[in-house]
């Protein structure tokens, strides 16, 4: 079973002569394990494909299932509870809590769902030292570089038990360095499990994911093969740099 | 790729045998440029033909014949690392010739013809971007080719993605009437024509 499936879904913001189609009937399937990358120009429609998938926002036609279940038969408290439970987001400007230190803020999704606070810190620091960030989980977000905010922003996406993680030009304003760290993070969460779904108009960072799918106007057009042995790229004349 | 420069620069550090240059040529290029033992041989004898290298003994061929490098050998390899590659005249590119003549050809969606090879510099920017992440963390020689390789690539699929807006934008400015230059043909003018006056840039 898929663990995020868009079908046919369809937003238009506005209405009549002004109405704006942001997506015109995307199916889409994310499998447990599998990234998926997602890569449009600005005004395709991206970030609005994020925002439904994550139950964000609703679409105006088609439906969204996560893990199976249809997004428009759950009440409004399951599909918080699913927020917060099942799936992480990842945003360019990282959305951490400037009041709260790393650690904080990666068990703050486990406190809001009920797990008392000493054990949602630990939870927390184990995610923060699986991602290379032992030393950093007292420290307050203004005490980061930008590589570590964003590694702290991918723990708080993957604590406890999600399933799915979705993220929006996740290295953002990242050096090249940060933004492999970045995505080589999520691609580890993925060979655990994780279904993730990123956002992005950047190939570099596209090409991490199993799946890259285009988006023009609102529509899927095209998506890439299924990939070949990168050792050809070692064998095949004409291939070489 | 300058085998004969990677040579010398292998020599720079000590003495070495044929065999081992190639093997040590090979994991310093992250065993992408494959090299046969052949081409090292012609290239040692062409160096030492040229005064840029000295063999241990003349009169045996083989596995077992040392090479240095000369003061004329160190040198050359000094100048050739500072001196930048022909970057100076666009190169005649395929792919922008095949979107530049997509343009004219009737019945064919130009916008399709970006998307395919888009597609295609992708998925080799995946196998890539696989081929790093299995074995670049612990080779950096390999690392540095593959980083190469993909912000290559990575510029043509921005070169693609610009071109496509390019084209959109321009066929809207014409639907709606508002075209910038109309006193130009449509479609663009042949790159052949230009090429010659777009001279050294740099």
């Amino acid at each position: 079973m898929s663990m995020l499936e868009l079908q046919g879904v369809r937003k238009v913001y506005g209405q009549g002569a002004t109405a704006v189609k942001a997506l015109r009937g995307v199916d889409l399937q994310v499998e447990p394990g599998a990234m998926v990358a997602v890569m449009g120009p600005s005004g395709s429609g991206k970030s609005t494909l994020l925002t439904i998938a994550g139950s964000l926002e609703e679409p105006t036609e088609g439906e969204v299932l996560i893990d199976g279940a249809p997004l428009s038969r759950m009440s409004r408290n399951a599909r918080a509870r699913l927020r917060r439970r099942s799936i992480g987001y990842v945003f360019q400007d990282f959305n951490l809590l400037p009041g709260l230190t790393a650690v904080e803020n990666v068990a703050l999704p486990l406190e809001l769902d009920g797990i008392p606070g000493r054990r949602a810190r630990a939870t927390g620091k184990q995610v923060l030292d699986d991602l290379g960030l032992s030393d950093r989980g007292n420290q307050f977000p203004d005490q980061l570089s930008g590589g570590e905010r964003q590694r702290v922003a991918i723990a708080r996406a993957v604590v406890g038990d999600r399933h799915l993680v979705l993220a929006d030009e996740p290295s953002g304003a990242l050096d090249s360095v940060n933004g492999e760290a970045v995505m080589r993070l999520l691609h580890e969460a993925c060979k655990r499990g994780v279904a993730a779904v990123v956002v992005t108009h950047d190939a570099q960072l596209a090409s991490w994911a199993d799946r890259v799918v285009f988006l023009r106007d609102g529509r899927i057009v095209d998506q890439t093969a299924p990939q070949a042995d990168p050792e050809s790229l070692l064998s095949t004349p004409g291939q070489t740099p | 790729m300058s085998v004969k420069h990677a040579l010398l620069a292998l020599l720079s550090e000590g003495p070495k045998y044929g065999l081992q240059l190639r093997e040590e040529f090979e994991s310093g290029t992250g065993e992408v440029w494959p090299l046969n033992v052949g081409q090292v041989y012609t290239t040692l004898q062409r160096l030492e033909r040229d005064g840029l290298v000295e063999s241990d003994d003349t009169s045996e061929e083989g596995p077992q014949k040392g090479f240095r490098i000369t003061a004329a050998g160190a040198a050359e390899l000094a100048g050739w690392l500072r001196t930048p590659p022909d970057l100076s005249s666009p190169p005649r590119d395929e792919l922008v010739m095949k979107v530049l003549v997509a343009l004219r050809v009737p019945g064919v969606d130009v916008h399709e013809v970006i998307q395919v090879h888009r597609r295609y510099l992708v998925e080799l920017m995946q196998q890539w971007t696989r081929l790093k992440e299995d074995e670049a963390e612990y080779d950096l020689s390999l690392a540095l080719v593959v980083d190469a390789e993909l912000f290559r690539l990575d510029s043509v699929i921005r070169w693609l993605d610009s071109a496509d807006g390019r084209l959109k934008r321009a066929a809207a400015d014409k639907a709606a009437g508002t075209t910038a230059a109309p006193a130009t043909p449509p479609a663009p003018v042949p790159l052949p024509n230009r090429r010659r006056r777009t001279g050294a840039r740099g």
